[in-house]
């Protein structure tokens, strides 16, 4: 697994539940005291322990512990450069889900051993859509769930998330209103 | 169905659609004058530029510079430099193309290297990029490569404070905090390179064996240290002081060309080194024999030979009796 996303969850532990918590969870997974690099990487198996023992630690659900994760990525104050590269998908919440397409091809532009789930929206009638994830994990649908949520409030759009019965790795998406409320600014340019 | 070919057929296009096909664009008349600009154009250009001489607005630098339509229309299809006199700093890419029938000329630009600073100063959006440019997906590469280099350095720094804190433990003893024998042997190849003068003692404890048995290995840790303090008190910075073995020291003295002088301030460490150590209630004695020499005495230095010579006069120190400071002659 990339360092990046190990150093990711390892940021969410810390931001969202303190030191005292990453260091509890680090332990129980075998993490050196120095945590993550994130331009390392590492075996799959570490990464699938410090969930492990997050789940555990924080006495939730699995899925519910990604959602989190993917929720935290893109709206936590410290993590404004994720927010602003996603941004780049398009004006709209419509155009940006249109955009996930090329979300791990653009990831790899950047970071080219950066492997990221490969996405594919499927548009049907009545402003509804399936959002097929493909990963080399197993997680990756619940993490991108937690990232759409995220990324619906930063336009301003209302859409319904729900996971597929007997497709777990589908995400069945409903867009309700892309104006819904005002959204947060982004400017192509840094201030 | 034969579809007649392309070359010679003229194509009709709104303003709207050559809007979104070419934000960039100008549209000339044949006298010169812009019939209409793209949206973008007219955010860089500052405002309506419809009906203004295009040389008032914009300026074609290369190949070479163009004063008029006509001159404009010479350079039919290649590639051009543009500034527009609204940011003459910015440099665009340009081609321009004739319009059929002597009906002027598009000219369509493109920002190049400046979209970065072009989109920060005029506040683009996505919506002043055409979906087929990719400029977007360069601004999105600029962000993520500063993004990932950020992270390169953090981990540089990180590394570099590991690999200095790494090197600084290879050349330490531990208990001491003096240098070790690599940090010696390193110093010693150094100065003997160099061709520089230099003395070299090889010190020796005496009674240190008692001190350890008697009072236990934390007294003799104790000695230990205050023996380094000692010799780190007695010698300059610019001279190497090394702990190479269980009670066994080497000092280098840079620039030191003068056998009075060795024999002095070794004389000086063994009074020091003599003075009874306080240690937990009681007082460790110890004293010390000394083997030293000096660069000078030989025609070519060499590492190894020095060393050995010195090692040797300490032997004839221990073989005097305590105490003692012997000093070997060198000679080839």
């Amino acid at each position: 697994m990339h360092g990046l996303i190990n150093r990711s969850i390892q940021c969410f532990v810390q931001d969202t539940y303190g030191a005292p918590a990453w260091r509890r969870v680090a332990e129980a997974a075998g993490v050196g005291p120095e945590g993550f690099e994130a331009l390392l990487s590492y075996e799959d198996a570490l990464t699938e322990r410090v969930l492990d023992a997050l789940q555990a630690y924080l006495d939730k659900p699995r899925d519910m512990v990604l959602e989190d994760l993917g929720t935290y990525l893109v709206s936590h104050p410290t993590r404004e450069g994720l927010r602003r590269l996603l941004r780049f998908g398009g004006e709209t919440f419509l155009e940006f889900l249109h955009s996930l397409d090329d979300l791990a091809g653009r990831a790899r532009l950047a970071v080219p051993e950066l492997d990221l789930p490969e996405l594919t929206l499927v548009a049907h009638d009545g402003g509804r859509f399936t959002l097929v994830s493909a990963w080399h994990m197993p997680w990756a649908a619940p993490l991108v769930m937690g990232v759409l949520r995220a990324m619906a409030d930063d336009y301003g759009a209302l859409v319904l998330l729900e996971p597929e019965t007997g497709a777990p790795e589908h995400i069945m998406i409903t867009l309700l209103d892309s104006r819904f409320a005002e959204g947060r600014a982004f400017a192509l340019g840094r201030a | 169905m034969r579809v007649p070919a392309s070359d010679g057929r003229v194509i009709g296009l709104s303003g709207r659609a050559l809007d979104r096909l070419m934000p960039m664009h100008l549209w000339l008349n044949p006298a010169g004058r812009i019939v209409h600009a793209g949206r973008k154009v007219r955010k860089l250009g500052g405002g309506a530029l419809a009906g203004r001489p295009m040389e008032e607005v914009l300026e074609v630098r290369k190949p070479r510079p163009v004063r008029s339509l006509a001159e404009l229309l010479l350079l039919d299809g290649q590639r051009l430099e543009v500034r527009l006199t609204a940011a003459p700093d910015l440099r665009f890419k340009g081609q321009a193309v004739s319009l059929p029938a002597g009906g002027g000329a598009v000219l369509d630009l493109s920002l190049g290297l400046s979209v970065v600073e072009a989109v920060s100063r005029f506040d683009l959006t996505l919506q002043d990029f055409a979906p087929t440019d990719l400029a977007v997906e360069m601004l999105y590469l600029v962000e993520a490569k500063t993004a990932v280099m950020e992270e390169y350095k953090r981990l540089n720094r990180r590394l570099n404070g590991a690999r200095i804190d790494a090197e600084e433990r290879a050349v330490t003893d531990t208990l001491t905090g003096l240098r070790n024998r690599r940090a010696m042997d390193g110093a010693l190849a150094q100065m003997v390179a160099a061709a520089r003068p230099f003395g070299l003692m090889h010190l020796d404890l005496d009674h240190f064996k008692q001190v350890n048995d008697s009072l236990g290995h934390a007294a003799g840790d104790h000695v230990l240290q205050e023996v380094g303090r000692i010799l780190l008190e007695e010698t300059r910075t610019a001279d190497t002081v090394s702990r190479v073995g269980g009670d066994e020291f080497l000092v280098l003295f840079d620039g030191l060309a003068d056998a009075a002088r060795l024999t002095a301030i070794a004389r000086r460490i063994i009074a020091r080194l003599e003075r009874p150590m306080p240690f937990d209630g009681t007082l460790c004695r110890v004293s010390a024999s000394i083997g030293a020499t000096l660069s000078i005495f030989y025609d070519r230095p060499d590492a190894e030979r020095v060393l050995r010579d010195a090692d040797a006069a300490l032997y004839a120190s221990k073989h005097k009796g305590r105490a003692e400071v012997s000093l070997a002659r060198g000679g080839n």
